[in-house]
């Protein structure tokens, strides 16, 4: 019954929806308002997880000096002081909180994403090298379209953007819609597995 | 002088990172490690804030709608999850949530699918989108698994591919540039804000 009750409930909720879609009475706009409402009064309950799930890692690695476990100290650290941050002075611009975020969670989320564009080079000419003739069309296609962003590529040629611009709005966008249309199609897939109960992942393992 | 002290702290940082590129090394872990606590210790004051507060403690204490008093202990059985016996307890806040694909199955058929299908069924007068109309639907047959792509088939499927090697190779561009960009702006402020080479 631990895992057959929590089914019957998707399964339940997920039909009333499907007919909802189909038929927006308002008795059933009202049952999705009350629904709404619920998820979102449970939705704040799952950074506490989050939390838990951290500080049960970390706390581990520090409990048995697990490799490079100073830094484990660190990052809870890091948790504890920011948000107690928050909390006393609160959220706004110009408190300790915003301070944190401008000087440290920012500058080091950017430098993350900017450290990915030596790598994104180095794994570019690994799997570029214009083996063949479809490894050559991306790899032109990718050159057209990074100079057609600056202006070296108009100082080149005139057509550079216009080519870009082509690519961007016709084969890119067949590719993308053929790629969306799958996803559509997926996504439709698994989740008419999880109403009928065949995908049974998310309800983890156990009893 | 608070600006300059706020400068080399975001500096520090940025120069721990980067660091990577030379090898994994103390500074660089110290960086990575704070990161991650302080990008989630910088998130529960915003959920405490813009979730918990409006959604449970407002309606509840102040709005007296002690109805969402039982959603508010629903959430909190999430922290039964790493209980050995007590995790199914878990189950419930999780199944609320999936309860929604039962909406999902409409929509994404309708977004994903059918609006998709009818924007590449438009009057086809023009060549650009002809070409749309044949990358579409060629990459479509290329993810048609049941049929070898052998014969005239394979030759449709070919097309597929080259349409979609446009549409990686442009994707990566974009990915590129957008990572330049972000490299350009740590390089400006150190070499602008941090050190003032650039007025």
């Amino acid at each position: 019954m631990k895992r057959q009750i929590p089914l019957i409930i998707v399964i339940t909720l997920g039909f009333m929806f499907v007919a909802h879609s189909f038929i927006p009475h308002t008795i059933s706009q009202d049952f999705l308002t009350w629904f709404q409402d619920w998820m979102k009064a449970i939705s704040p309950f799952a950074v506490v997880l989050g939390i838990m799930s951290l500080f049960m890692v970390h706390g581990k690695k520090i409990s048995y000096k697990a490799p490079n476990w100073q830094y484990s100290i660190v990052t809870l650290a890091g948790l504890i002081f920011t948000a107690l941050t928050g909390f006393i002075w609160g959220t706004q611009a110009g408190t300790p909180y915003m301070w944190i975020f401008k000087n440290i969670q920012m500058p080091m989320s950017s430098t993350m994403f900017a450290l990915l564009a030596f790598y994104i080079a180095s794994a570019a000419y690994k799997a570029f090298r214009a083996r063949s003739p479809e490894a050559t069309v991306l790899l032109v296609a990718a050159i057209i379209v990074m100079l057609g962003q600056v202006p070296l590529g108009t100082m080149i040629s005139k057509w550079i953007p216009i080519s870009s611009k082509w690519i961007l709005n016709v084969p890119n966008l067949a590719s993308k819609r053929a790629i969306m249309i799958g996803v559509g199609l997926g996504m439709t897939a698994t989740s008419l597995k999880i109403l009928l109960g065949i995908e049974r992942t998310y309800l983890g393992g156990g009893d | 002088m608070f600006e300059i002290i706020s400068n080399t702290v975001a500096a520090f940082f940025t120069l721990s990172i980067f660091s990577f590129l030379y090898k994994d090394n103390p500074f660089y872990k110290f960086a990575e490690a704070l990161f991650v606590g302080v990008s989630m210790g910088f998130a529960i004051p915003l959920v405490y804030e813009n979730a918990f507060i409006p959604f449970v403690y407002t309606p509840i204490f102040l709005g007296h709608k002690f109805s969402l008093i039982i959603p508010s202990l629903l959430g909190l059985l999430y922290t039964f999850r790493f209980s050995k016996n007590l995790s199914w307890l878990s189950r419930y806040p999780i199944v609320f949530g999936m309860g929604i694909v039962g909406m999902g199955v409409p929509m994404s058929i309708h977004s994903s699918v059918l609006v998709q299908m009818r924007s590449a069924m438009l009057p086809l007068d023009t060549v650009n989108t002809a070409l749309i109309f044949i990358g579409t639907v060629t990459i479509l047959l290329y993810f048609f698994f049941s049929k070898d792509h052998k014969g005239v088939y394979g030759k449709f499927t070919n097309v597929g591919v080259w349409f979609m090697m446009i549409g990686f190779g442009a994707s990566f561009g974009y990915t590129v540039m957008a990572r330049i960009s972000l490299l350009i702006g740590r390089i400006q402020f150190l070499v602008g804000d941090w050190l003032g080479f650039i007025k």
